[in-house]
């Protein structure tokens, strides 16, 4: 209970001075608040429903299971099957390093290492759904589709680059 | 806005009832699951509106338009493209930030490169990135990417 009251702070604190600024007739405080209004709204109006598709996908679409199967395929069945598998993912960037070094020690190619990345930076479902509430849908399929051949551009680019003495570390917390 | 609403509540409808009459359990599961996230994040999202409620009031629009509008130019795009590639902002904070600059006069284009950056470069990263890949890749991957995102930023300016 005490954490919920920590976490929630400054919401607490905001609704207080909202109130406070209504009832005393502070303007910049009403303003203030009919701004955070305008994207409470926003945000209400489809993220609960976002959190139950990313639930149920999590349940149906467990991406251990395609873990199992990455690595060794080549050519445009392995490209798929990095970009799917990205695509289930969630959080930021620096949590895709160790799936790529999963993905190293599997055996996958530096091509597809790097086009997991790319496709984990910008492609990820649940970012893809809150992209879309947000910035709607046609930026967001424009988007999509001009960031995919230049991940898997950039794929085969590491790849001659960086080829070679190519390594993914393992960094132990 | 309500147009989200229909989107998202359809297809949540749909989903849901598929979901329901294959497996019973592994859909309250699913329901579980995902109330459990929306839960984790709920503070940190409540915080940044009120944030970005506050700023958005110290912030005149004119502002805004000046720097990320459509007449910034390159000015505006390169800012954008550079506090992208530096910061790290969580995408489901980024985003209504991103909507609130468009509403307030920002680019199609600026948000676009500023997104991407955003979310596929980050040099704050760049230490832990080298330990996992090397000097040479993580540099690399990084310069690759920034040059993506700029191209992915005048592309979409120049179609939206």
């Amino acid at each position: 209970m005490k954490r919920h009251l920590k976490n929630y702070a400054w919401v607490i604190l905001f609704i207080i001075f909202s109130i406070g600024s209504y009832f005393l007739g502070f303007r910049p405080g009403e303003l203030i608040y009919s701004n955070f209004n305008q994207f409470f709204i926003e945000m209400i109006s489809f993220i609960p429903f976002l959190f139950i598709l990313i639930g149920l996908f999590d349940v149906w679409f467990p991406k251990e299971m395609l873990e199992k199967h990455i690595g060794q395929e080549s050519g445009l069945k392995g490209i798929f099957l990095v970009i799917l598998l990205a695509m289930l993912q969630a959080g930021p960037l620096y949590g895709a390093f160790p799936v790529a070094y999963i993905l190293y020690k599997k055996g996958a190619s530096v091509k597809n290492i790097f086009i997991y990345l790319g496709a984990f930076s910008s492609m990820k479902i649940p970012m893809l759904g809150i992209e879309m509430g947000y910035l709607g849908i046609e930026f967001t399929i424009l988007r999509t589709l001009i960031s995919l051949p230049l991940f898997i551009l950039i794929g085969y680019i590491m790849e001659k680059v960086v080829g070679k003495d190519f390594e993914v570390k393992e960094i132990k917390a | 806005m309500f147009n989200n609403t229909i989107i998202f509540g359809l297809l949540t409808g749909i989903v849901l009832v598929i979901s329901l009459i294959f497996d019973k359990n592994k859909t309250i599961l699913g329901l579980k699951k995902g109330a459990k996230m929306l839960f984790n994040i709920l503070h940190p999202f409540l915080n940044i509106l009120i944030l970005i409620s506050v700023a958005l009031f110290f912030i005149p629009d004119s502002l805004i338009v000046t720097y990320l509008g459509s007449n910034s130019g390159w000015l505006g795009f390169g800012i954008a493209a550079i506090i992208g590639s530096i910061t790290l902002i969580p995408g489901f904070i980024s985003y209504p930030l991103a909507a609130a600059l468009l509403k307030q006069g920002a680019t199609y284009a600026v948000v676009a490169v500023f997104m991407t950056t955003l979310m596929m470069v980050g040099i704050v990263t760049l230490p832990l990135e080298i330990k996992y890949f090397g000097k040479k890749a993580a540099i690399f991957r990084n310069a690759f990417n920034f040059i993506a995102a700029i191209i992915i930023g005048i592309v979409i300016g120049w179609l939206m």
